[in-house]
This record gives C-alpha cells, sequence and structure tokens, in this order.
C-alpha cells in the first residue's frame, strides 16, 4: 500500500513539472528551463517506478533503456536544423509504436481475464498508435524526400477509408464482446496502420504542416487510451497534454491556410482548381549588384523567408546581410508567417540558428499593419505566404488565406530559382507589380553577392 | 481504479492542457513539439511496469520494445529540443 502511495505520490510531482515546464515555454527566455523542468518530472517518474518492488527483472529494462537511448541521443546530437520536421514526424511515429506495444502487452498480460471497458480502451490505444506510426513513417519520408512529396492518389480511396473505419469500429463491438481475444487485435492493427499509410499519401508537402501537428496529437492521445487502458495516471495526463497542444497547432495552422481539417486531409481527392485567369504584365529581373544599390540606400528592410531558405541553407548568410544593413543604419525585421516551413515555427528555429534574436521575429499580424513603412522587402523561397492573390482574386485556389501582405512595401525583392508557381501550384501576381523584382538563382548565392557588394 | 476517477483526471487534465498551450508564442511552436514529443514518451512508464513485472514471454518482449521506442522519443525529445532552446537568443545576449 505505502508503496502504491509512493509511486502515486511521485506522478503527481512529475505531472505538476510537465504542467510547469510547459508553463516556462510561455516565453523563449525562459523555455529551456522549462524543459529542464519537464525532463527532471520524467526522470522522477521513471526512477519511482523502477524501485517500486514489482518489478522484477531489470536485465529486459535495462536491454530496452540502452537500445532505446543511444539512437535517442545520436539523432538529438547529429540532426541538422532544417531537418528538423523528419526528426519530430519520425519521433511522433515512435511515440505511437510504443503506445500500440503497451496496449498489446496489457492484453496479454491478463490472459483473458479483462473488463470489456479496459479491453475497448486497449484496443482504441492500439488503432490510434498503429495510425499514429505508419502516418509518421510515410510523413518522415515525404519530409525528407526519400518519396515524392505530391499527393498520391489512387482510384475509390475514399471508398478504402469507409470499409476500413467500418471494420475498425465491428472490430471493436467484437473485442467488447470477448474481452481479452487477442486475434481481433491483430486484424485491427493490421488495419490500423494500413490506414495510417493510406491517409498520409494523398496529402501534398505544402499540408505537412498541419499532418505533423496531427500526429503529434494522436501520439498524445494514444498514451493517454494506453494510460487508461493499464489505469496510470501520470500517462494519461501527460498524454492529454501533448494531445492537447496537437490540437491547438493543428487549428493554428488550418487557419493560417484558411482551409478546414477535412478539407486538407481529403485534399488529394479534390480535382485540381481551375487555373486562375492568367495574370497580364511582365516580371522585372534585377542582379544582386542592382539590389546592393537599393538596399545601400534602405532605411527599414523586412525578411520574409519561407521553405526555401531552409533549401538553400541561407540563414547564415541572411544574418550577416543583417548585420551590415544594421552597421549602414537600417533596421531589419523578420515575418514570419504560420505556415512557413515545414512544420510550425520552423523558421523560427532556423533563424535562431544564426543567432538572429528572436525580439526581430514578427508574426504575421503584427507586421502587417506597418508593412508600408519599409522600404525593401525580401523574399527568400517564399510564395503562396505573400501571393496577393489570396486577397483579391475570388477564383483562385488559395482565396481568403491570410498572407504577409509584402506587396506594400515601396521596393520588393524575391529571391527565386525559377519563376515557376509555388507549391500550391498558384500564379503569384506580386512576382508582375510594379514595385518587384525578381532575382534569380540560389538564395544563398544571390545573398552571398550582395554581401560582397557591401564589402566592396 | 475508479473509473470515474479516471474521468475527471482526463478533463481536468484536457483543460489545463488547452490553456497552457494557448500561452507559448508562435516563435517557439517547434520546440513545443519536440518537448510534447519527448513527454509523449511517458508511455515509458507504463511499458516500464509491463516489461518488469513476472509475466509470460510475450508481453515482456512487447513492454521491452515498448521500452526501446518509448525511451528514444523521451531521451532524444528531450535533448533535441534543448538543443533548439539554447539558439533562441535575446538581443541583449546579442553584442
Amino acid at each position: 500500500m505505502s508503496s502504491t502511495l509512493m509511486v502515486n505520490a511521485s506522478y503527481l510531482v512529475a505531472a505538476t513539472c510537465f504542467i510547469f515546464g510547459l508553463k516556462l515555454l510561455s516565453h523563449p527566455s525562459s523555455a529551456r528551463k522549462g524543459n529542464l523542468v519537464s525532463a527532471v518530472g520524467m526522470l522522477i517518474a521513471v526512477l519511482v517506478t523502477l524501485i517500486d518492488k514489482q518489478i522484477l527483472s531489470y536485465e529486459w529494462i535495462a536491454t530496452g533503456v540502452l537500445v532505446g537511448t543511444i539512437p535517442g541521443i545520436w539523432l538529438a546530437k547529429r540532426v541538422e536544423m532544417t531537418a528538423m520536421p523528419e526528426l519530430v514526424s519520425i519521433f511522433n511515429g515512435f511515440g505511437g509504436l510504443a503506445s500500440l506495444l503497451l496496449g498489446v502487452s496489457s492484453l496479454t498480460q491478463s490472459e483473458g481475464q479483462i473488463a470489456a471497458a479496459l479491453s475497448v480502451l486497449a484496443y482504441m490505444a492500439v488503432i490510434i498508435g498503429g495510425v499514429t506510426f505508419t502516418g509518421s513513417i510515410i510523413a518522415w519520408l515525404k519530409l525528407g524526400e526519400h518519396m515524392s512529396t505530391r499527393a498520391i492518389v489512387f482510384p475509390m480511396q475514399r471508398w478504402l477509408y469507409g470499409v476500413i473505419i467500418l471494420s475498425v469500429v465491428v472490430l471493436a463491438v467484437f473485442a467488447a464482446l470477448n474481452p481479452g481475444h487477442l486475434p481481433y487485435f491483430y486484424v485491427a492493427i493490421g488495419l490500423a496502420l494500413a490506414f495510417g499509410i493510406l491517409a498520409t499519401l494523398p496529402i501534398g508537402g505544402a499540408d505537412m504542416p498541419v499532418v505533423i501537428s496531427l500526429l503529434n496529437s494522436y501520439s498524445g492521445l494514444a498514451a493517454t487510451l494506453a494510460g487508461l487502458a493499464v489505469s496510470n495516471n501520470i500517462l494519461i495526463v501527460a498524454g492529454l497534454l501533448v494531445g492537447a497542444s496537437g490540437l491547438i497547432l493543428t487549428q493554428i495552422m488550418c487557419k493560417a491556410m484558411n482551409r478546414s481539417l477535412m478539407n486538407i486531409l481529403l485534399s488529394g481527392f479534390a480535382k485540381p482548381a481551375a487555373r486562375a485567369a492568367k495574370i497580364e504584365g511582365e516580371v522585372r529581373s534585377m542582379t544582386a549588384d542592382d539590389a546592393y544599390y537599393v538596399l545601400e540606400a534602405a532605411k527599414s528592410v523586412v525578411v520574409i523567408p519561407g521553405y526555401g531558405m531552409a533549401v538553400a541553407q541561407a540563414q547564415h548568410a541572411v544574418k550577416e546581410l543583417q548585420s551590415l544593413l544594421e552597421g549602414n543604419d537600417a533596421t531589419v525585421a523578420y515575418a514570419i508567417h504560420p505556415v512557413a516551413g515545414r512544420m510550425p515555427g520552423h523558421m523560427n528555429v532556423l533563424l535562431a540558428e544564426a543567432d538572429i534574436p528572436y525580439e526581430q521575429l514578427y508574426e504575421m499580424d503584427a507586421i502587417n499593419p506597418r508593412m508600408d513603412s519599409f522600404d525593401v522587402a525580401i523574399i527568400i523561397g517564399a510564395n503562396d505566404v505573400v501571393n496577393p492573390a489570396a486577397k483579391d482574386v475570388e477564383d483562385s485556389p488559395i482565396y481568403g488565406m491570410p498572407i504577409i501582405e509584402a506587396h506594400r512595401a515601396r521596393n520588393v525583392f524575391v529571391m527565386k530559382r525559377s519563376a515557376s508557381a509555388g507549391f500550391a501550384g498558384v500564379d503569384n501576381p506580386l512576382f508582375f507589380k510594379e514595385n518587384t523584382r525578381l532575382i534569380y538563382g540560389d538564395a544563398k548565392d544571390t545573398l552571398n553577392n550582395i554581401i560582397r557588394e557591401f564589402g566592396d | 481504479m475508479d473509473s470515474i476517477n479516471l474521468i475527471f483526471i482526463l478533463i481536468l487534465a484536457g483543460f489545463l492542457g488547452f490553456e497552457l498551450i494557448k500561452k507559448v508564442p508562435a516563435t517557439l511552436h517547434t520546440p513545443l513539439m519536440s518537448g510534447a514529443n519527448a513527454i509523449s514518451g511517458v508511455t515509458l512508464i507504463g511499458a516500464l511496469a509491463a516489461s518488469g513485472s513476472d509475466q509470460n514471454v510475450l508481453t515482456t518482449i512487447l513492454g521491452t520494445l515498448a521500452i526501446i521506442f518509448a525511451t528514444m522519443n523521451v531521451v532524444g525529445g528531450y535533448m533535441v529540443t534543448d538543443r533548439m532552446l539554447a539558439m533562441f537568443k535575446s538581443k541583449s545576449n546579442d553584442k
């Protein structure tokens, strides 16, 4: 009895640490401490669980912890900041898989002696865990470009979804009627794993921020359900904190794209939107040399980064340009769209990596009202998030999506590989505007050329 | 445990989660996700109990596998979050 009390007390301490840690995450200056507090909470919960005398075979535990720790450290140390979305999605997958395994083991443990409610909870943990696992693997493959980032569609997909979901529900009823009967579970696991793959394939690269957030939330939900199945409070609380986090991020991402979650999840099925009316006018390009003369005279500059900056690894060059501009008495701000990059906050991490202070990073709603006051807006590898068609072309597929209103700056420089359309496949009227100049080429090379001009 | 108690915890934790996460600024959303990832490795606690108690072979194997993946989440998640958060600097530190 006293041992149960001790375990529960330690779980309470751990849960408090998680909550306090998340609270400290509300500001960049305290965030690192928050992460540490959260980690200490986890350590306490792990140690007390180990000391609890029910546990006998330490050799299995030691092996498991060791085998898990080494790749964990290796991945965390080695990963490039640009590859963060891939790492987060593979970790999501592992979380889901762990919950799936725990769900199954909660059944094999009791060997048939299990209440119907627990059987259903374990069943749900297994389903969500399975979908999270394979869904995350596909997301990881797409993000790392180990496979095509385009939406992959095949005929009858919607029907297949329906059949799988129906079978899962029917199997749940069987699982409730025959608690602890494992074959139902094995079929259900197979269906869940297949569903994770099928549901993620039709989602294109630009919608990845939503998918990662959603899978993040699933991995939390799976932990909560597994916690309910094994009656473990800390799993329930911590899982829900993660579930809430993922859901809120999903909601923010959907809002930033002005699309419903359903629309994004099923977008692969929609017919490609009719091409918006052809834009009249010509694109004006300029060289890095010309850009330098404008920048040298500029007093205020706003940089709008997109995924292209990550691909070109241009964040350090951006910082160098910032220092030169500031040395020239100009102010530099960064405008960050919520869906810039491949996961929420991706751009902020890349800019932080280049030692750009976080006070200079502004959210879309904070920077738009003063966009008129900027002499130059530099757009690096972004397209759809600055596309004015979202505001005024009603039949544009991205109509209604909130954008960073770069077109209102006095001069707009667009660093771009070619004149092609963005991920959404939409023409960008911004490129045809009077005050816009395109600078073709690799963003990093272009920036370095401008930096060199400052040196001369 | 009493199922009503579990539901009690479930609902309160859900509300608390929403209130806490809403306050996290957009600039920290990536570390939030990787940190949340680490927390979702909490499955490790459940797995420790499952693989450690005196059980049949299948349970031990499943539990040990769960430990491996959950540990990777916990260790990797916290470490990479720390690495990222260490990069966030204020203007005052930036000479």
